[in-house]
């Protein structure tokens, strides 16, 4: 990593957003580098295609640059909540629907280890291991409601499986994420 | 922290967005008066994210930056919008307006002075960010062991070649010399700013590198000056007042 790389990756989330909240128009572009895989991939994974990902991409990151008082630092990270309304965003394309959620109600509670490029990256590794490790249908119904979204009603009748044994699986393998950082 | 078990499984679907119709707005009435379901709404949605990380990986297309910076540069400056309040978040407010006057006068001083902390912090922000990014070029312009690259026409020998980057009201001059030969120790090349009216301004001496590279970094220039053109000569190496030999190398502005 070059010193100039090192320099910008040293500059925190707070301090950039306070300059996009102030109009500056170079920490946007600092964001951009930092985040666009992240947000571009979700919308990639949700729509499956790379035009519509790459519209969702830009709506995300005009919508940090209109409304940056959305993201409130106090109640989360950056990353983790950009991955969330982008994904929210992209279901909300998929349905052909509007916008449901404000995005300044969202909030996102992060694992303590999720915060760094480094220990993101091994996250993601730990995520999909306990995907993989997942009875197969509690992580095919998982990823129907989170990357199709698709009500618990629409999975039990793409299944066959009973309501509340799919809403079950969707809950259990969310808390079993959740414990691949809290064992 | 205790979730009410009766709503855990409808959490997480409200969490994912699927939740509709009554079992959506039994949620919501829950969620305003439970603070540990709010919180566990704000766990599931940390789960969420770590699901969404899962998906990384995709690299998005090169164009889709240089479209959302001219976006950006199209968008009307604004403004920050105040953040939003609810109605009973007042509610302690008025409560303090009708317990005393003196109160209130203290809570708008705290106010007007945590603004202007705020300002000033983002402020400061803003600044360091803005350093930085200057740092960072004039540190790649500057840097010794920087790769310098002249692309030239195929089967064209090398040739000396100077940049000369100006802003004439800032008096801000970069100038990045490439394939400049070697001088005798007591010599130096002298860039000049030959202004539209007036003799020479001496804009830098230097000395190109053994790879023949230089570059001159906003040396003293007086404001605001016209630039008809830039020029080098050859000049003893503690550099000349006005040219003393013949100009080597001469450019006008684009």
């Amino acid at each position: 990593m070059s010193n100039a790389e090192v320099k910008v990756a040293s500059i925190n989330d707070e301090a950039l957003m306070s300059a996009v909240r102030a109009g500056d128009e170079s920490a946007m572009g600092v964001l951009y580098d930092r985040y666009s895989r992240v947000v571009y991939s979700v919308a990639l994974r949700v729509l499956g295609e790379t035009g519509a990902a790459e519209d969702v991409l830009q709506d995300i990151f005009m919508q940090l640059w209109r409304n940056p008082g959305g993201f409130d630092s106090r109640r989360g990270s950056l990353g983790p909540w950009l991955a969330v309304i982008t994904r929210n965003r992209a279901i909300d394309v998929v349905r052909k629907r509007h916008p449901e959620t404000d995005i300044s109600d969202v909030v996102v509670s992060v694992h303590p280890d999720m915060v760094g490029d480094a220990e993101r990256n091994r996250a993601m590794e730990k995520v999909r291991g306990a995907l993989n490790g997942m009875p197969p249908a509690q992580r095919i119904a998982l990823e129907m409601a989170y990357f199709e979204g698709l009500s618990h009603t629409e999975i039990a009748a793409k299944t066959g499986d009973a309501l509340g044994t799919v809403k079950t699986r969707i809950r259990a393998g969310l808390l079993a994420l959740r414990k691949v950082f809290n064992p | 922290m205790a979730v009410h078990e009766q709503y855990a499984e409808d959490l997480a679907l409200y969490a994912m967005g699927s939740l509709t119709g009554d079992a959506r707005a039994a949620v919501e009435k829950h969620l305003r008066e439970c603070a540990d379901c709010r919180e566990e709404l704000e766990l599931l949605r940390g789960d969420m994210a770590t699901l969404a990380y899962s998906a990384a990986g995709s690299v998005p297309p090169r164009r889709s930056r240089q479209r959302l910076m001219d976006a950006i540069q199209r968008e009307p400056r604004r403004k920050e919008a105040p953040s939003r309040r609810t109605w009973w978040a007042a509610v302690p407010w008025f409560a303090a307006v009708a317990m005393t006057v003196l109160a209130v006068l203290q809570m708008s001083q705290n106010s007007g002075l945590q603004r202007q902390i705020a300002d000033l912090r983002d402020r400061s922000d803003t600044q360091q960010v803005q350093l930085q990014r200057a740092q960072e070029v004039v540190a790649t312009l500057t840097a010794t062991d920087a790769m310098r690259v002249t692309l030239v026409a195929a089967k064209t020998p090398p040739q000396p070649q100077g940049k000369a980057i100006y802003v004439r009201d800032r008096g801000s001059l970069i100038f990045i010399a490439s394939n400049f030969g070697p001088l005798p120790a007591d010599k130096a090349y002298e860039l000049w700013l030959i202004p539209s009216k007036g003799n020479p301004i001496p804009a830098g001496v230097f000395k190109p590198d053994a790879r023949g590279s230089a570059t001159v970094v906003n040396p003293p220039l007086p404001p605001g000056v016209e630039a008809k053109a830039f020029a080098i000569t050859v000049e003893p190496e503690a550099g000349s007042a006005a040219p003393t030999s013949q100009v080597i190398m001469l450019g006008a502005g684009e």
